[in-house]
């Protein structure tokens, strides 16, 4: 711990150099920043309404008061203070708030906060489900303080179930609804096919609810089988399920209870579903479809199960078609105009070899690249970026210079492939980052430890201690040099720290700190410098995933088991934004280019864009048929790429929000995923020892956005991955972890070597 | 797929007794049955729950294997102390144990004497990690490296060799047209080594780079380490021939068996397709099977061992790659064949042909050898009892002789009737005839003993293969050509007698044959069917006696159904197995089998062609 203390200080020491950054958030990020966590939800965040801040102030004083109730003093404690809110203020409002509400026992109470908060938040909806995140949030993160068995809200969940029918006529409704489905035309069968999952999972969770137990069993036995197949991973936990206790404490069906499973029907179907209940009076049914689905209902032609399946798989159902509507600024960022020294150092090597004409053609392209505004570019300031320094201008500069011998990819012209092999590393390599000059590789691995290689010749150096460096010459030109300790030099260097596996590395953009994330629940932040922790990023509490830094460096954004994603920034302790929503583990966190936005993969299958201004929700993706395990963004923002353990990668178009790809041909679990740096090639690494190029730039050519597609969000997806697929690499038996481009568009490919 | 989903998916519970015995091993002496199941149901919940969050540490983890590990996470999740004690890398093994009706899975924990464990050596620091590049793809070539794996599945090498055509033609792999193109262009430029490096082995002529390439490839195969003999391997089995001809030259017995033996595990590696390199093995083979001389002391070293393991190679690859089309063993027999006929063969040759004719078989011990026995005795004659000549042909005829005669005797012993007459043994064999017979009398002992354990252990075997005999029949009549697939039929069933009591019949050969009947009625006759064969020796091996044992037929013979015919008779069902022989003859011969029970049972003989131009090859009769 004291450790840790002293790496914040040393960071503090550093980061003095560049205090405007703190200053520079004011406009956006220290107004977030002072309302702490709780700045993800649109509580504060909320979109100037009429009087939002009544009815926000009103919830979350709803929620101090469960907490307070529930003894969950550390929450109550912090809530309020990042909410800023008066002991006084809440006492007053409590009183003529809820008056009923308070004599009653625990159960009833929760109930009674429930039907306030909704009545409150009446005009918008939405905050309800946030309440419920935000409650889940709380008890998750201190529930194990107040006492382990204590869960109210599991209870007010679960209430929900209570109502009895006779168990014995589950499964007759449920065969019926089948035979009608069944029986029903062809081009409405697939869409009310949909029904079939959430209405067996909550009838069945009725049942063992109700106590139930052989009823449940019976019911099933008779009716798992006709699931789809890529429910098979969530039939597996419920078949454990059989009695009530198991429901508490059960993170996957609370998150199925709370959310409501979101199914897109065409209104013909629909209508034909509701008379058919309505005419069989089969009201068991139309109430878990009332209470538990959300159906959400287009106009026009039904769709095709083709269309379907492909959409579906997700835990909660497919995304409303209206969360997808957002405006979201994926163009990239306007280039920073680096001119005098880029003409220095071009003069310097053109004199050399003597061509001055290359100069200016190179200089007019550079120049025009940078000067063009994308129209769907977010505004440079909209959020506060770190400022370029000196290093970061010459970093800059190599990487134009760099960029201009890139090799241009292409289908006539693969590229090569360096594979980086971690021997003996006894399947204890965890993840992997390369620095984006290619200079500097980390793994993480199951031991704990950190580990940087440098993969150049230069070798890794310290810096001098303290009392050395008082010695050196300051003012000396080569005094980045001379504080370096030779005697330091090595090739690699182990970091120790965590106290669990490392699950994710990532190094900044200026090659000066490095991050991992471990199953201890901490984000570590490591000087390259001098080789040692900075600080410790503690509140995951549970294992963390992912993490990775910024574009720009400065933030930083982790995932885990809880369940939610954060934003950091290198000097918070705590974090800028929460973002929840996601019903099962964040298992991967990529930034967008521009850094405005943040994708998050998760094991509930479903990838999700958020707004880091904001911290909103903008795109749910869904489609993925298993846990997605890695991320892409093109280099131009426009699309992203997903990986999933069904060995399939799906493209998808991120301003219209689509999906607009289907790459399959691995099989087994993708790991890595990245676009070659003009975004004509994507690399796909995997678990079946394979690294696999395919042509990106054809797949997104051959999309058709037309605006009926981009309004209805019905695609049809050609069934071309072979065209795609340009190469397909095995390796020996490495699993492929991490895949990185050059700048020079060379990829490198690093994985750790299974002997058996 | 669906179904076996579906079981997956049922619960399974522990059973109650597993938490008898663990109340038990905590001290709670009675648990009530209601308890045990509450608790069982219980306990199975909590399992299935710490399992799925261990799945997602080993998926996070980037293993495809569970570990110890990932539970204790999965517990550390639900605030449980993580379980001490069972840290291990591997599977622990589960030992299982069952009596009394109870079945019971154990950890065996041993006593671990401390003194023991202070007093070994501390074992070997395991290697740090480390890094290691190389080229996986250049410009979207895999190259073929040894980091990289063999360039292309067996398969395709296999459509490759055989339709080479096809291979290089782009857009019809699966993997796509650049991928093809690729591997196209790869294996053109394997190909054009190939050639390269053939050019210079024919002129004997070795370039600079060839000897380091050739001193790097021998080093890693000799050397110690066996993951880089491996990779050698199995890219440059071409340089072979070039290899043992340079080791011929130089007379280095050592490392040609080095050589032999790495040509033995090519030929074990069942991923490699060796058709495509036959051309360059079997010559390397041959030459250490009949080289005039392997070593520089022909005298002292022992050469010989290398010849009969060089011969056993042989006879395996005739055995593996023999087809119709490149007729491998009647080409290899011919050659040998000459050079055995060949009265100024030298010692050494002579011993390396026989050896490698006895290798392949009974059969062709029977045909080519044992004719040749008295012809061969007379030499032996000679050097034996003649004037010194030199030291080294006592030896080798004295080689040679042993090797005869431990051949030949086991085949003799199977072919020739009883008794074993001394004098009539000298007659057919000349000047071996004495030795042989007792050798013979020593294998009869031998594999009478070894028929006794057999019948007290009778195996059951049921194959009942109806395709097969149909097409087995439909050969027994087509005599010249047949289709090429029957000859992968890897070895042809032996007939025994169904009476081995009866002394006409000798017992069958050591373990591999059986016969069986089994008869509903206690009271069927054992004497069902009777085996008649026809001759099957040829113009050569006319002295061979044929028995009824040198039959082979491939059959299985069911008179149940027209065993019904004769009425009253119960079913009987004869079965002829054969337990996969190991050393499997070739040499064919033709057969029938005839029933003298009631019903007419039909029955299929089959037929094995000698396709070599040995001259016992031109058997066939009925």
């Amino acid at each position: 711990m004291a450790a840790v203390q002293d790496g914040q200080m040393e960071l503090d020491a550093e980061k003095e150099t560049k205090p405007e950054i703190l200053s520079d958030g004011t406009s956006n990020l220290s107004g977030n920043t002072a309302s702490g966590t709780l700045s993800s939800s649109p509580l504060t965040a909320a979109p100037a309404g009429g009087a939002p801040k009544m009815e926000d102030q009103q919830t979350l004083i709803a929620v101090l008061q469960f907490l307070k109730r529930n003894k969950l003093t550390d929450s109550v404690e912090i809530l309020r203070r990042e909410a800023g809110l008066g002991e006084d203020q809440e006492d007053s409002q409590a009183t003529d708030g809820s008056g009923g509400g308070k004599g009653d026992v625990d159960g009833g109470d929760a109930n009674s906060l429930l039907s306030r908060v909704s009545i409150t938040s009446a005009a918008a909806p939405q905050s309800v489900i946030i309440f419920h995140s935000i409650i889940f949030f709380y008890s998750y993160r201190f529930g194990k303080v107040g006492g382990a068995d204590d869960q109210p809200d599991v209870s007010v969940v679960l209430s929900a179930y209570s109502q009895q029918g006779d168990p014995s006529l589950y499964q007759v409704y449920y065969s019926g609804l089948k035979n009608f489905i069944e029986s029903v035309l062809d081009c409405h069968r697939a869409e009310l096919s949909q029904l079939f999952y959430p209405l067996f999972v909550h009838m069945y969770l009725e049942l063992v609810y109700n106590n139930h137990e052989n009823e449940a069993k019976a019911f099933f036995e008779k009716f798992s089988g006709d699931q789809e197949c890529y429910y098979q991973d969530d039939l597996r936990v419920l078949c454990g399920l059989t009695k009530k206790e198991h429901l508490k404490g059960n993170e996957v069906l609370l998150d199925f209870r709370t959310s409501r499973f979101v199914l897109r029907i065409s209104r013909d179907s629909y209508q034909l579903l509701k008379r058919h209940l309505q005419e069989r009076h089969n009201n068991q049914i139309w109430n878990i479809i009332q209470e538990h689905l959300y159906i959400d209902i287009f106009d026009g032609m039904p769709r095709s199960k083709s269309q379907i399946d492909s959409m579906s798989g997700s835990l909660a159902g497919e995304g409303k078609r209206e969360v997808n509507k957002a405006k979201v600024f994926h163009g990239l960022l306007k280039e920073p105009e680096i001119e005098v020294p880029l003409d220095d150092e071009d003069d310097e090597a053109e004199n050399e070899e003597g061509k001055p004409k290359k100069k200016k053609t190179k200089k007019d392209s550079l120049g025009s690249k940078s000067k063009k505004q994308d129209p769907n570019a977010p505004q440079q300031n909209r959020i506060p970026l770190p400022e370029l320094k000196d290093s970061d201008k010459l970093d800059k500069i190599m990487y134009m210079k760099e960029s201009t011998k890139r090799i241009r990819l292409g289908p006539e012209n693969l590229p090569s492939i360096c594979f980086y092999t971690f021997l003996n590393a006894y399947q204890g390599l965890t993840a992997v980052d390369f620095t984006d000059d290619s200079s500097l590789l980390a793994g993480g691995f199951a031991d704990s430890t950190v580990r940087v290689w440098s993969v150049t010749p230069k070798k890794l150096r310290k810096v001098k201690s303290a009392a050395d460096l008082n010695m050196i010459d300051k003012e000396s030109d080569d005094v980045l040099e001379r504080i370096m300790d030779e005697k330091t030099a090595s090739e690699s260097k182990i970091l120790y720290g965590h106290s669990g596996p490392v699950y994710g590395v990532s190094f900044s953009p200026d090659r000066n700190y490095l991050l991992s994330s471990s199953e201890d629940g901490t984000v570590r932040l490591w000087s390259l410098l001098t080789f040692t922790c900075l600080v410790g990023y503690k509140g995951h509490n549970y294992p963390v995933w992912d993490t990775q830094f910024s574009p720009f460096g400065y933030y930083f954004v982790s995932g885990g088991h809880d369940r939610v994603a954060r934003l950091w920034a290198t000097d918070h302790y705590q974090p800028l934004r929460i973002f929840a929503g996601h019903l099962a583990d964040v298992t991967c966190t990529r930034f967008h280019p521009n850094s405005n936005y943040v994708a998050t993969g998760s094991t509930d299958r479903t990838i999700r864009l958020w707004d880091v201004l904001n911290g909103n929700c903008v795109r749910i993706f869904t489609g993925h048929k298993g846990p997605i395990h890695s991320l892409a963004f093109s280099p131009n923002g426009k699309f992203l790429a997903s990986g999933s353990t069904d060995g399939r990668v799906l493209l998808w178009d991120i301003g219209h929000g689509l999906m607009i790809g289907e790459l399959k041909g691995h099989t087994d679990t993708i790991y890595s995923l990245k676009f070659s740096r003009d975004g004509e090639i994507l690399a796909s690494g995997s678990m079946d020892n394979t690294v696999r190029l395919w042509n990106s730039m054809k797949a997104f050519d051959e999309v058709e956005t037309d605006d009926f597609t981009a309004t209805t969000g019905h695609i049809h997806l050609p069934d071309n991955s072979q065209e795609l697929l340009l190469g397909t690499y095995h390796s020996k038996s490495t699993p492929v972890t991490h895949l990185h481009f050059t700048r020079r568009n060379l990829l490198l490919a690093a994985g750790a070597y299974n002997s058996q | 797929m669906a179904e076996e989903r579906r079981q997956k998916l049922c619960s399974v519970i522990l059973p109650t007794e597993s938490m008898k015995a663990m109340a038990e091993s905590v001290g709670v002496g009675s648990l009530q049955e209601d308890s045990c199941l509450a608790l069982s149901e219980e306990v199975s919940y909590r399992i299935k729950e710490i399992a799925q969050d261990a799945l997602k540490f080993m998926h996070h983890g980037k293993r495809r294997k569970l570990t110890t590990g990932d539970i204790d996470h999965a517990l550390k999740l639900k605030n449980v102390e993580p379980l001490y004690g069972f840290q291990s890398q591997e599977f622990i093994p589960f030992r299982f144990a069952s009596g009394g009706g109870r079945e019971l899975h154990f950890y065996e924990e041993k006593e671990v004497d401390l003194s023991d464990i202070i007093n070994t050596p501390l074992p070997r620091v395991p290697l740090d990690v480390s890094l290691k590049a190389h080229w996986l793809s250049i410009d979207g070539v895999q190259p073929a490296i040894p980091e990289n794996p063999p360039p292309v599945p067996k398969e395709q090498q296999k459509t490759d060799s055989t339709e080479p055509l096809k291979a290089v033609k782009p857009g019809q792999e699966e993997e796509g047209s650049i991928q093809t193109k690729g591997q196209g262009a790869s294996s053109a430029e394997v190909k054009g080594k190939e050639k390269m490096r053939m050019k210079p082995r024919s002129t004997h002529e070795l370039s600079v780079e060839q000897q380091l390439y050739y001193k790097e490839i021998t080093e890693a195969c000799v050397g110690s380490c066996e993951a880089k003999r491996a990779v050698c391997v199995c890219n440059k089995c071409y340089l072979f021939l070039f290899q043992v001809r340079v080791n011929v030259v130089q007379n280095n017995l050592a490392l040609l068996i080095y050589l032999m033996r790495m040509v033995k595990a090519l030929m074990d590696n069942p991923t490699l397709y060796l058709e495509k390199y036959l051309h360059e093995l079997i010559p390397a083979v041959v030459t250490c099977i009949v080289s005039k001389q392997l070593c520089l002391r022909p005298d002292v070293d022992n050469h010989w061992a290398l010849r009969d393991f060089a011969a056993r190679l042989m006879a395996q690859s005739c055995k593996t790659f023999s087809t119709t089309t490149n007729n491998i063993q009647s080409r290899i027999t011919k050659t040998f064949t000459k050079a055995l006929l060949d009265d100024k063969t030298q010692w050494t040759t002579r011993y390396g042909c026989i050896a490698g004719l006895a290798e392949l078989g009974h059969d062709v011990i029977k045909t080519l050898i044992i004719p040749r026995l008295s012809v061969e005795g007379a030499r032996i004659k000679a050097v034996m009892d003649g004037p010194v000549v030199s030291n080294i042909d006592k030896i080798g005829a004295d080689h040679v002789q042993s090797l005869l005669l431990k051949h030949c005797a086991s085949v003799v012993a199977k072919t020739r009737p009883l008794p074993d007459m001394v004098d009539q043994y000298k007659v057919d064999y000349g000047y071996l005839g004495t030795m042989l017979c007792s050798h013979v009398v020593k294998a009869r002992a031998q594999a009478a003993f070894q028929a006794q354990t057999v019948n007290r252990t009778t195996l059951t075997i049921t194959q009942p293969r109806p395709t097969l005999s149909v097409s087995q029949s439909g050969l027994s009549t087509s005599s010249g050509s047949r289709a090429p697939s029957i000859i992968k039929v890897p070895s042809s069933l032996t007939l025994m007698s169904t009476r081995p009591g009866t002394p006409t019949q000798p017992s069958p050969p050591a373990t591999k044959y059986i016969v069986m009947a089994t008869s509903a009625g206690a009271a069927s006759t054992q004497q069902v069917i009777t085996l008649s064969s026809s001759q099957s020796g040829s113009p050569v091996t006319s002295t061979v006696p044929s028995t009824p044992t040198s039959l082979q037929p491939l059959v299985k013979l069911e008179s149940g159904n027209t065993g019904a015919v004769s009425g009253s008779r119960p079913l009987q069902k004869y079965i002829v197995v054969s337990l996969p022989s190991s050393s499997s003859s070739l040499e064919n011969k033709s057969s029938s089998v005839l029933p003298s029970s009631t019903s007419p049972i039909s029955m299929e003989s089959a037929v094995k062609l000698e396709r070599s131009e040995s001259p016992a090859a031109n058997t066939q009769s009925h």
